[in-house]
């Protein structure tokens, strides 16, 4: 067994077991950092096919930004943990029956007599000059501009969405409205009231 | 060497613990979603295999597009869920069942 497949079993091996210590989790949180661990073991499995940007970005933009915002959404809702699990054992047969059959077929179809080494020939390894960057920013700024081009209004669809969503229209905010103050006159202000002071035989 | 066979069977296996996981925590939206979450790491393990072992970069841009619609779904699927929790009090599936008819 060379080193690589040791690397790799190592890697499944914390992935699954991470993944499934996450889907039985009694505690949100709990399970978000489960699935930060595995979110690792992916990266750097991903690393192993030689894919080193994506690696990079998923733990950038998945562990740092998509899993902390789950953990800042469980701690702000404080979520009662008793109604979590109320049903928790009522799917648990189906769903363990319907993943074992998926995995059986899986097996079947993805086995080493359609994929494996004799059929597809695992490919000799990259010089150290080879940029995994330099060849995806080729194909995404030429080829792929549009897609790209469309992945950032995506990005920009998203944020004016959940800004909308959750911005909260009420009372409390203190806020000026500019045409009011800038079409205010004088008049608007300023009262003049002219004073007679009394005379004598007044009092 | 590691064969395409077991890079495609560990990601099925991650895809059908996220599936069961869809099953088993069905009441609870927060964890719904970070099984999803758990499949399209899957499916992007699956794309970053087949280009290694095709030697295309197609592939790898495929999943970079993946990632980005992820990050924009989870953004308004966490703001969706911050704003049912204000208007029920409860992220429970059950409770939230006014569309039932």
């Amino acid at each position: 067994m060379s080193s690589e497949q040791i690397i790799f079993y190592i890697l499944s091996f914390w992935f699954i077991a991470t993944s499934l210590a996450m889907i039985f989790a009694r505690n949100a949180a709990k399970a978000v950092l489960f699935l930060v661990l595995g979110f690792f073991s992916a990266a750097s499995i991903w690393i192993l096919l030689e894919a080193e940007f994506l690696a990079i970005t998923l733990i950038l933009v998945y562990v740092g930004a998509v899993m902390v915002l789950f953990l800042f959404v469980i701690k702000m809702l404080n979520i009662d943990k008793s109604t979590i699990r109320a049903k928790f054992a009522e799917y648990l047969p189906l769903g363990l029956i319907v993943a074992l059959i998926i995995i059986a077929e899986m097996f079947l179809v993805l086995g080493s007599a359609q994929f494996g080494l004799e059929v597809m020939p695992s490919p000799a390894r990259h010089g150290a000059d080879y940029s995994n960057i330099t060849v995806l920013a080729m194909q995404l700024y030429t080829t792929y501009v549009y897609p790209f081009e469309l992945a950032a209004v995506i990005l920009l669809i998203a944020i004016i969405a959940a800004i909308t969503l959750v911005h909260k229209k009420e009372a409390t905010h203190k806020k000026q409205n500019v045409s009011e103050q800038v079409n205010v006159r004088a008049k608007d202000r300023v009262r003049l009231v002219s004073i007679v002071s009394p005379t004598k035989e007044e009092k | 060497m590691v064969s395409l066979s077991d890079y495609l069977i560990l990601s099925s296996i991650i895809f059908c613990i996220g599936l069961a996981g869809i099953f088993i925590n069905r009441t609870n939206i927060i964890t719904l979603l970070m099984c999803v979450e758990l499949i399209l790491v899957a499916v992007n393990t699956n794309f970053i295999a087949f280009s290694h072992f095709l030697g295309n970069e197609a592939g790898q841009i495929f999943v970079f597009f993946i990632l980005t619609v992820a990050a924009a779904e989870v953004a308004i699927g966490l703001a969706i869920l911050t704003l049912l929790f204000r208007v029920r009090g409860s992220i429970d599936v059950d409770v939230t069942n006014s569309l039932k008819g």
